[in-house]
């Protein structure tokens, strides 16, 4: 009864489509592997190249001021940036670092936008929310494969699945926290005659920073997590320490570096945090 | 030329608005409407004319649709039906980028929550409609300090919304409507967030407010007090339908239907009756006709112990006491000058009844209306008691 329709061949489907795209695509894949992934080479090479004493008193006075002068963070981010230091990890901190940072950037630029448009019409929320589901709820791993068919191993395609794993989080929180704006001051500013941009620009951005805020900072954190897995299709950084000591049954040398990823999380997590409470 | 002029102006929310509409042409009621439709009529065929300079009050119970009428004139809400008319255009039809026109020039808006966008200051807050406007810097800011100022906020210009009061807040709301120098200010139950004791001082301030820039106002509330203080012309909303518009004193005295009598039954009369509405036909002798024996004559049919005296042209002069003109007539003197009593308690004919109540209980007389010198009529303390309770008007001079 069950076997009355022949098994339908979606993996057959993906797979085609995927190669037609990396076929159709190329003009727009290549260049984007070949110049984009330079540059990002470049980045983590500039980063590394920085003394690592002067990225920590760096961070460290960041943190101090962005926790409202106390001393927690910014204690912590020299322990803890020194100790990655010393276990030699430093290079690989810098490379997991750019990409994060490069990763992120790309999904805010691209998640607050469509987040906005979803605010705006009914039609694209119940397009894009299922969409959204499905992009969170799929196993990471799964989009390393297309990365890879698209552009080959190293930074790039893991920026890429990072970019479709972590962007869901500001494109919700984007059009939450808009939707969440009061009746009477979105009345407020139409009553003035404010047009659509300026309402959309002084008065539901604003207001709904703090909301866009928390979404950036889980945007963030999924990040990091992704580029960690990305070191499985050649990404460069601590989670390619962390793959190596898996395959070799190493437990110290995974356990060093796997406490560099939570140190570098709990940074970051912090930082975006407060970022979004001193304002 | 009234500034705003409302015509046949209906909101039906809903999926079937034009069958809503047909049932309301054929006389139905809401509730009908809603069982029959699933539509909900916010608004049905008002009709009214605001002049420049009045303050025009719409009030109503909650659901009365007075919220979504106010939001119908300045176009919050897409009307379904009517037109109005502001300085002549009408809003209804009119194009997007006129509609902006008319709202940063003509109408400005306070609301009930104030409104107020928290992340900006004081200052900011009221500079929001002319930066709208693309205003520069400078100009807004002198713009919108003077309009703080006049508020009695120049002080607060750098705080945040949160840091104030209630009504502090609510000053910076109606200071950001000024700021913009509007023609109309449209005001949604702008007092009803505040205390009573603040709501009172806040609509005082308006009155005199009104008085110093003659802005025109269509006041929301559900307040029939605050309405009859502030209102020139008050419009009585029950299920989206202008039951009545008149003059608070219209109102009270007159409601057209039995909903407006129920609604106005619990008021404070003392505050809106004055004395014109119970005075009564004065009983009265002419100091250049009559002695102290006509003056008891009078006194003896009326039942009463004093009477007032006036001259041929009605000049009010004061008043005698049957035991003075008794005694006068046994001393046969026959001007009444010499008992008269000049210590005449007056009031004017517009004098809230709210102020004839100490007067009257100070004075063993009855109390004397008068305009420009000349006697009107006279309030007894039965009558101050019977216009309390609600007796109606116990005017017979009319």
């Amino acid at each position: 009864m069950l076997d009355f329709i022949p098994q339908i061949p979606i993996a057959d489907w993906i797979s085609r489509l995927t190669d037609w795209i990396t076929d159709v695509f190329a003009f727009l894949f290549n260049p984007i592997k070949n110049q984009f992934g330079d540059f990002m080479e470049w980045f983590a090479e500039t980063l590394a190249l920085i003394p690592p004493i002067i990225v920590i008193i760096i961070v460290a006075v960041v943190a101090f001021f962005i926790t409202g002068k106390k001393f927690g963070l910014a204690v912590f981010s020299i322990v803890g940036l020194w100790l990655i230091y010393n276990q030699g990890a430093w290079e690989e901190l810098m490379s997991t670092f750019a990409l994060v940072l490069i990763a992120s950037l790309l999904s805010v630029i691209i998640g607050v936008p469509i987040g906005i448009l979803m605010s705006k019409s009914k039609i694209a929320e119940t397009i894009i929310t299922p969409i959204l589901d499905f992009m969170q709820t799929m196993p990471a791993f799964v989009y390393l494969i297309p990365a890879v068919a698209f552009f080959s191993i190293g930074m790039v395609p893991g920026i890429f699945a990072s970019l479709i794993f972590a962007t869901p989080p500001t494109v919700r929180f984007t059009n939450l926290g808009i939707r969440q704006v009061s009746e009477e001051l979105v009345e407020a500013s139409e009553a003035f005659g404010s047009t659509g941009s300026q309402k959309l620009f002084k008065v539901e951005l604003p207001m709904a920073k703090s909301t866009i805020m928390a979404g950036i900072n889980q945007t963030v954190m999924l990040s990091l997590s992704m580029v960690v897995i990305a070191s499985m299709i050649g990404a460069p950084g601590l989670g390619r320490d962390v793959l190596s000591s898996l395959q070799r049954a190493q437990v110290g040398t995974g356990f060093v570096a796997g406490m560099g990823i939570v140190i570098l999380a709990i940074i970051i997590d912090r930082f975006t945090q407060n970022l979004n409470k001193s304002n | 030329m009234p500034i705003i002029k409302v015509e046949g102006l209906s909101k039906v929310f809903g999926k079937n608005v034009k069958d809503s509409l047909k049932l309301l042409d054929q006389g139905m009621k809401k509730e009908e409407i809603l069982k029959q439709t699933g539509d909900t009529v916010g608004v049905n065929r008002a009709s009214f004319e605001v002049e420049q300079g009045e303050v025009f009050v719409i009030m109503g119970l909650s659901g009365s649709g007075k919220s979504t009428l106010v939001r119908l004139i300045n176009r919050l809400i897409e009307p379904t039906e009517g037109s109005v008319f502001v300085d002549g255009e009408n809003l209804a039809t009119m194009n997007k980028e006129d509609l902006r026109r008319v709202r940063r020039e003509k109408l400005s808006m306070v609301f009930q929550r104030f409104a107020l966008f928290p992340f900006r200051t004081i200052l900011e807050n009221a500079e929001f409609g002319l930066e709208i406007q693309g205003m520069d810097k400078e100009k807004r800011s002198a713009k919108a300090k003077e309009s703080l100022e006049l508020v009695g906020l120049g002080n607060y210009i750098n705080q945040l919304p949160g840091q104030l009061s209630g009504g502090m807040q609510q000053r910076v709301g109606l200071a950001r409507a000024l700021a913009n120098d509007p023609e109309v200010l449209l005001m949604d139950e702008a007092f009803s967030a505040l205390d009573p004791l603040i709501r009172k001082d806040m609509q005082d301030e308006l009155l005199d407010l009104q008085q110093k820039m003659q802005k025109t106002i269509i006041f929301i509330t559900h307040d029939l007090d605050e309405a009859l203080r502030i209102g020139d012309r008050i419009a009585l909303m029950k299920d989206g339908s202008i039951v009545q518009i008149g003059t608070p004193e219209e109102i009270l005295v007159s409601p057209a239907n039995d909903y407006v009598e129920r609604f106005v039954e619990d008021v404070d009369r003392s505050k809106v009756l004055t004395a014109e509405h119970i005075m009564k036909r004065p009983e009265t002798v002419n100091i250049e006709k009559h002695g102290p024996r006509v003056a008891l004559e009078r006194m003896r049919e009326e039942g009463i112990s004093s009477i007032y005296v006036i001259d041929n042209n009605r000049n009010l002069k004061g008043y005698v006491t049957a035991d003075d003109a008794s005694a006068a007539r046994k001393k046969e003197i026959r001007d009444l000058n010499e008992i008269l009593k000049t210590d005449t308690p007056t009031v004017d004919r517009d004098k809230p009844m709210h102020d004839i109540f100490e007067i009257i209980h100070n004075t063993p007389v009855p109390v004397a209306v008068v305009e420009d010198g000349k006697l009107l009529g006279i309030i007894v303390r039965g009558a101050v008691i019977a216009a309390l309770v609600g007796e109606g008007e116990v005017n017979e001079n009319a």
